[in-house]
């Protein structure tokens, strides 16, 4: 589904180059959930903005589903995002004049589809994140973990085959996140690829495997159910003689380090 | 993405922000009317003075005696070797066949005094001809007799303001007045026509040629008028009325002016006085297109998490292009339309108002005016819908 090999994503920081991510090697399969943790600037959203199609590598070649896409244009890239990957935010990014079903819609709006076919499909959609009965509320009116499911039918109504979700729980309470999670998961079995930013191990520890980032590299590859309480990346510094990580890093909680 | 939902999905983003988008149109619908109104108002008065020039009646040419180049002065003031006289007006209604009508005129002014009453008006010797020439409408009795120009009786026809004034209350028909040293009696009063040219219709009194010579103690003409067929050639009539007086006078001594050369130059000086308002309203929509600019500025700085957000969901460049064009246009257009009707109430207004003035929007005002406010709406979107392309999503989406 995914392969990486040798990404870098160089930025230049007032004319001295910034390796947001380096020497990135990494698989996944279709259909795996994959978290990816590390500390803040560690470059997982610049991670997550590349296997999104948001932003291109500086270096390497990318693969999506069997299509090299590191050096494709941006227009290229604009229907890529649109038939292959959906996206979940930690702010949900709903448009706020829009009713939910008007929000589920706009993908499809923009990739052509019908009046008639969007609205069944945006109400299949609403129905399959069980919201059918706030199809026509505007997200003003809906609760936080409402809006996250508002957002996920609208991620999913292309039918992606990759969904990547930046802290999808990051801005809700323990028990709207974890509904929203079980609903990411029940996705999976649609053979849906789940990949996941966040900084909460009780979120990773729910995915297939998770990847940690430390200064743009991965400094480790452990399966979800081995993680503990502890952010992997605080051992995975430690051992790496505790270079650079920022000390004030939240640890396990559920807010997001930003 | 078809037309109607970018149409669709720009309502709904200008609905967002009703008082804005309210404010923003005004600005546009001022733009639209000062600019409908002012074209309006500079045709009126163009049409206005047109139309006073053909209450002069139609297809005339003008014969007065002096030569501007030549002699400098003014023509027909000041003395001039040859003068116009009787005999040069029957020449050219004989030689000259195009010509339908022609009517020596003299004139001066004197005092016209009946039963106690008086009054210093202007006197106009001339002939039954000039009654056609000029489009006189007779309010009682009859016009000056037709027959020879030489013969001059004794007959006056006073106009409208005259007759009230020397005989208030009573008809004139068949009264007499004095006019100078002569007695003269009143054969018909001229119907009310007010002032057409700075020519007082109804504070004239007109009497035949010859008696008006007589009166004035005069050989020569003031001017001559023709009135030719309507679809002769212009241009060969001034060359034979030209050719014909030069033989008579050995020297072009005389001017002719055509009804056609002042009313062009008149309707040239309002053509040019209505675009000059038309211009100074045009300013006020390009200010209403940099104040849609603004607005549209603003909406895309606020948006900008939905343009990330509609970049990540794979809408294209250009279909954002089109979505923040089409909120700019919309905006342009509906002011514009609201701008015609705030034009169409004042007009209306106006008509109960000033009732002479013809104050009716040209065509290609309204035309003018709405594709420019599209226009309008166009141009100065393009650069807030550039910003909103140019947004990079990653930073839109953190931002």
């Amino acid at each position: 589904m995914i392969r990486l090999r040798d990404i870098w994503r160089t930025y230049d920081v007032g004319g001295r180059p910034l390796h947001a991510l380096r020497e990135i090697n990494e698989d996944i399969e279709a259909g795996e959930h994959v978290a990816i943790m590390g500390p803040s600037g560690s470059g997982k959203s610049t991670l997550l903005n590349l296997l999104g199609c948001l932003d291109r590598p500086s270096r390497g070649s990318y693969e999506l589903d069997g299509q090299e896409v590191a050096q494709l244009s941006e227009s290229q890239l604009t229907s890529i995002r649109r038939d292959l990957i959906g996206f979940v935010f930690q702010s949900f990014h709903l448009v706020p004049r829009l009713t939910s079903v008007g929000n589920v819609e706009l993908p499809m709006m923009f990739a052509g589809v019908g009046r008639r076919d969007r609205r069944r499909l945006a109400n299949a959609a609403l129905e399959s994140v069980n919201l059918l009965d706030r199809a026509d509320h505007r997200p003003d009116q809906l609760s936080g973990g409402e809006r996250q499911r508002v957002a996920i039918a609208r991620a999913i109504t292309m039918e992606p085959s990759l969904l990547l979700a930046d802290e999808p729980t990051g801005n809700l309470d323990t028990r709207s996140g974890g509904l929203v999670l079980d609903l990411l998961e029940e996705l999976r079995s649609h053979g849906l690829t789940l990949l996941l930013v966040t900084h909460d191990p009780g979120v990773a520890r729910r995915a297939d495997r998770v990847i940690t980032l430390v200064d743009g590299h991965i400094v480790s590859r452990m399966r979800g159910a081995d993680l503990g309480d502890v952010n992997p990346y605080i051992a995975a510094v430690e051992a790496a003689d505790g270079a650079a990580v920022p000390s004030a890093v939240g640890v396990s909680s559920g807010e997001p380090a930003r | 993405m078809s037309a109607l939902d970018i149409l669709r999905f720009a309502i709904r983003a200008l609905r967002g922000h009703a008082l804005r988008t309210g404010l923003s149109m005004t600005g546009v619908a001022i733009g639209v009317a000062s600019v409908i109104i002012l074209t309006s108002l500079g045709e009126g008065a163009r049409t206005y003075v047109i139309d006073q020039f053909a209450s002069l009646g139609t297809n005339i040419l003008i014969v007065v005696p002096g030569r501007t180049e030549t002699t400098g002065g003014f023509p027909g003031i000041g003395g001039v070797a040859n003068d116009l006289t009787i005999a040069d007006a029957e020449a050219l209604a004989c030689e000259v066949r195009a010509v339908t009508r022609v009517a020596p005129v003299s004139n001066g002014n004197e005092t016209v005094s009946a039963g106690g009453r008086s009054k210093q008006v202007m006197i106009l010797g001339t002939t039954a001809e000039m009654r056609g020439l000029r489009n006189i409408e007779m309010r009682a009795g009859r016009y000056l007799p037709e027959g020879d120009w030489e013969r001059g009786t004794s007959v006056a026809v006073l106009g409208s303001g005259i007759a009230r004034d020397l005989f208030p209350g009573t008809g004139a028909i068949g009264r007499v007045v004095r006019i100078g040293d002569f007695r003269m009696r009143v054969i018909g009063v001229m119907a009310a026509r007010g002032v057409t040219l700075g020519m007082d219709f109804d504070q004239i009194v007109m009497v035949p040629l010859a008696t008006g010579m007589r009166l004035f103690n005069r050989s020569s003409l003031f001017r001559i008028m023709l009135q030719h067929d309507p679809q002769a050639d212009v241009d060969r009539i001034q060359a034979n009325v030209t050719r014909i007086l030069v033989d008579r006078h050995d020297e072009e001594d005389f001017t002719l002016i055509t009804q056609d050369a002042v009313m062009s130059a008149f309707s040239q000086i309002f053509a040019a006085l209505t675009a000059a308002l038309a211009g100074i309203a045009a300013i006020s929509l390009s200010v209403a297109g940099i104040g849609i600019m603004n607005v549209m500025l603003v909406s895309v700085s606020e948006r900008t998490h939905e343009i990330g957000l509609l970049k990540a969901v794979g809408a294209h460049p250009r279909q954002i292009l089109f979505a923040f064009l089409t909120e700019a246009v919309l905006l342009s257009t509906a002011g514009g339309l609201v701008g015609l009707g705030i034009a169409a109430a004042s007009l209306e207004t106006l008509v109960v108002a000033l009732p002479a003035l013809d104050a009716t929007p040209p065509t290609w005002a309204i035309a003018g005016a709405l594709i420019v406010s599209i226009g309008v709406g166009a141009i100065f979107g393009v650069l807030p819908a550039r910003a909103a392309t140019r947004l990079d999503p990653i930073a839109a989406l953190r931002g």
